[in-house]
């Protein structure tokens, strides 16, 4: 394992007076795919807007404990949420583009809000972040048309290269494949994989197959904890808690 | 790969605008509220003071000196008549094309009539006046309460329609299948079954339209003309409480416009209490703004 | 085969009377308002669109409908103009500001509500009485003073006026334009909002950018929905705007609109012709309503269907 880019020191989350997480902790390497996995309703989804800051944006919710990125703990009071959220980028299961804009203003949109406009720069920001999506392709000659036409693959690469484009060092996934069909799904398993050279992914999948597939560590969550934790082969080959074991063989799921 | 640093003064400008942006928010919200605090505040100290048994009691008259003395008693009887009867008209129509448009929504007559409806609804109140004025006011030759009545209910009309429309639509399917399912006729299971499960929101509407109907002045102003007197028969020019307002209002005279504050005053409560009556019947939303969507 | 029962029939028949009793009421509307202008246009044609008519029979001076729909226009954008960013700004604070306070977005909800349950001949009393003297000393009079030079400010403030016209409907407008703006923005779906957030925007910025866009055709209908009351208003306008025809720049001076003409004159109309011609107005009037509630519906059942994105 390489560096800690990312260290959660006993998360405790949720809403109102249900607690969702009971205190995670976990260490990101940087560089890698972490894959998140478990049943419905064990905390994955939570887990991972913690790391963002999206999750307090709902109404009653709350957080305890510490996120730190690189050193510094992301919900230090002191902290700003608008600069974490450039730093940590997220792809959400149901693809979100933005239906107002074209392609090419989607892509850019994050850009803009941070004062980019230079057209250069935007024009070529664009077309990187659409290839590291395994979109440029498809979608070269139409980038200013409404994105409206594009398949539910497609506008999830291009939510993909939306994210990508403000370079954030951390990008978190939640079931990114789960609304998209088998070969929708693989392109954008192997855009991931291509991603990890140059950051840090977190990804939630209730698919086991599809984390053993893509990631190279991998945590296995229950009811608001951790069960096991350990790199990707370990952990499906040989794992160490009985309950990793039975969620595997498809015991409970 | 390259960076793109963020810059600092990107970042604090955009914070500003932010705060900026929060602020200016508030402060409209503000600017909404303090015009109907004002109103009511205003109308409450200028016309509670004029308000008395006499007031509400007693015919206009002047004194020998020309000073007007008296009070509001026509107006309100004038109004109150009004209603009723306009109520007498328009609940049956409106109840009656609001079940059609629930429980027949396929027939073409339906998405007609609707679509219709809602036209009505929004429509500006003076030109309801005028068609009054032309088919009832010119026909019998007189300003009538009548014709005031039937020019309330045809604003009425769309309004109970709608609401009536929207709670007896939202009574599920299954209740109708289940009643009829049972054996019971439909028109039973629409009479007996739906009607009532909706029935707080048939109300509401009827609630909401009343209230509409009794503050309307200016279909009033083309077809009850107005009077100092009581009615006598239905065939008259009649006093009503809004018109009388205006009136006086823009008489010049202020014993007249003290009088048209405290007419006001009663409307307004009349009103109020209409409305946030059916808030709490239904949890919905006030007035005309759901009738016009 | 089961005989339907005569009880159902009928309802049905009872019912669908109601429904064609509706179509029948907006259509002699139509018919009589045609019909009762018919004289005006046989006799000026259109000049009493385009202009001023002198009848020399009548010795009536005929003021043709410019002067009126000058005001109408006037008076409806200067509520526009006021109330537009009030309703969004307190459709806005009520849906993205108070996120999770049911209660107080409640009460304030039901508060800017109230605004539409005060009848318009109460809104013509108070504007008449305290609005407009209080425009007159410490809005009109200062722009007029310091500002005179430009065109617009240039008329003797009396209060009276159009200025204090369209600041009134403002107000009557604020309710119906928040109130769908609200519904409209309540149905932007969480997820753009988490869209732009999560690319680093401040909340402003996830609003203006991500929020009113995706609803600017429900907002644009909200708008021509308050318009349409704005141009309909009659009791509130008559008591504040002067009553004197006049097509004039200078907001402070006094002036009509279609529907404040006939709630003054019609029932002293000193001839059939004369009420001819103001019935030829309430035409224009019908068909401007019927334009700008059609305009209105459409946007609003765009909207509504969602002409975004589906998976």
């Amino acid at each position: 394992m390489g560096t800690t880019k990312i260290e959660i020191k006993d998360l405790k989350a949720g809403f109102g007076g249900l607690s969702v997480l009971n205190g995670i902790s976990l260490q990101i390497s940087e560089k890698s795919i972490t894959a998140i996995m478990g049943p419905s309703g064990c905390g994955k989804t939570t887990l991972i807007r913690c790391l963002n800051r999206i999750h307090e944006l709902t109404p009653r919710a709350w957080v305890k404990g510490e996120v730190v990125l690189d050193g510094a703990n992301i919900y230090d009071p002191e902290a700003d949420p608008v600069a974490i959220r450039r730093r940590i980028g997220m792809v959400f299961q149901k693809p979100n583009p933005f239906p107002t804009m074209s392609i090419y203003d989607n892509v850019v949109a994050g850009l803009r809000l941070n004062g980019v406009r230079d057209r250069k720069i935007l024009d070529s920001v664009a077309e990187r972040s659409l290839r590291m999506a395994f979109l440029w392709d498809e979608v070269k000659n139409d980038i200013k048309k409404s994105g409206a036409a594009l398949s539910g693959g497609q506008q999830q690469r291009l939510c993909i290269a939306r994210a990508l484009a403000v370079e954030p060092e951390v990008i978190l996934m939640d079931e990114p494949c789960s609304a998209l069909d088998p070969v929708a799904t693989a392109k954008i398993e192997e855009s991931i994989m291509s991603l990890k050279q140059d950051y840090t992914i977190v990804i939630v999948t209730h698919n086991m197959q599809q984390a053993a597939r893509v990631s190279d560590l991998t945590a296995f969550m229950y009811l608001g904890e951790i069960v096991e934790f350990g790199d990707t082969t370990s952990v499906f080959e040989t794992p160490k808690s009985e309950l990793t074991e039975k969620y595997l063989t498809g015991k409970f799921g | 790969m390259p960076k793109i640093n963020p810059n600092h003064a990107t970042a604090r400008r955009r914070k500003a605008v932010d705060k900026l942006m929060t602020s200016l928010i508030v402060v409209a919200t503000v600017l909404a509220i303090v015009p109907l605090v004002l109103i009511i505040a205003d109308v409450a100290s200028k016309g509670i003071p004029v308000i008395s048994l006499s007031f509400l009691t007693s015919l206009p008259g002047w004194s020998a000196a020309g000073v007007p003395t008296g009070g509001i008693a026509n107006a309100l009887f004038g109004s109150f008549i009004m209603i009723v009867i306009a109520f007498l008209i328009s609940v049956p129509i409106g109840v009656g094309a609001g079940i059609f448009f629930s429980e027949w929504p396929e027939s073409r007559l339906s998405t007609i009539s609707s679509f219709t409806n809602d036209v009505l609804a929004g429509f500006p109140s003076i030109v309801i006046g005028i068609f009054v004025y032309i088919v009832i006011v010119l026909s019998t030759g007189t300003f009538s309460a009548l014709a005031g009545a039937v020019a309330l209910s045809i604003i009425m009309i769309p309004i109970i329609a709608r609401s009536t429309e929207e709670s007896l639509k939202i009574v599920p399917v299954t209740l109708r299948e289940a009643s009829m399912a049972l054996g019971v006729s439909r028109w039973r299971t629409v009479l007996k079954v739906v009607i009532s499960t909706g029935r707080s929101g048939l109300a509401t509407g009827i609630l909401l339209a009343v209230a509409r109907a009794l503050g309307e002045t200016a279909p009033l102003l083309l077809t009850v003309q107005g009077s100092n007197l009581f009615p006598t028969s239905l065939f008259q020019p009649t006093a009503a409480l809004p018109l009388l307002i205006f009136n006086y209002g823009m008489s010049g005279d202020p014993t007249l416009e003290a009088q048209a504050w405290g007419a006001a005053f009663i409307l307004i409560i009349v009103m109020l209490a209409l409305n946030l009556s059916t808030r709490f019947l239904l949890g919905r939303r006030l007035g005309e703004v759901r009738a016009e969507i | 085969m089961p005989k339907v029962p005569k009880g159902d029939l009928t309802l049905k028949a009872a019912a669908a009377t109601a429904a064609i009793l509706i179509i029948g009421l907006l259509g002699s509307l139509a018919v009589e308002l045609f019909l009762g202008s018919t004289p005006s246009i046989n006799k000026f044609g259109l000049s009493l669109i385009l202009g001023k008519t002198w009848d020399p029979l009548d010795n009536v001076y005929l003021y043709g409908a410019p002067p009126f729909v000058y005001g109408t226009i006037l008076t409806s954008a200067i509520a526009l103009l006021i109330g537009l960013p009030i309703s969004l700004g307190v459709a806005i604070f009520l849906t993205e500001k108070l996120k999770g306070k049911k209660t107080i977005a409640y009460v304030l909800g039901t508060v800017i509500e109230l605004l539409a349950v005060v009848p318009s001949v109460i809104y013509g009393l108070w504007g008449l009485f305290i609005l407009g003297p209080f425009l007159r000393d410490y809005v009109e009079a200062p722009l007029h003073r310091y500002l005179g030079f430009i065109p617009i400010f240039r008329g003797t403030p009396l209060g009276s006026d159009f200025f204090t016209a369209g600041v009134i409907l403002a107000i009557m407008i604020i309710p119906t334009i928040s109130a769908v703006s609200r519904d409209i923005l309540n149905a932007v779906p969480n997820s753009q909002r988490e869209a732009m957030y999560s690319l680093g925007g401040t909340d402003w910025e996830v609003i203006q950018k991500s929020v009113l866009p995706y609803a600017r055709s429900g907002i644009f209908g909200a708008t021509i929905l308050g318009l349409g009351r704005a141009v309909g208003e009659t009791m509130a306008v008559t008591m504040v705007i002067g009553n004197m025809p006049n097509i004039t720049a200078s907001l402070f001076s006094p002036g009509y609109t279609l529907s404040s003409v006939i709630a003054n004159v019609f029932t002293e109309a000193p001839s059939a012709l004369y009420r001819s011609a103001l019935i030829e107005l309430g035409l224009i009037l019908f068909f401007v309503a019927l334009i700008i509630n059609l305009l209105a519906r459409l946007l609003l059942w765009r909207m509504t269907r969602g002409s975004h994105f589906r998976i």
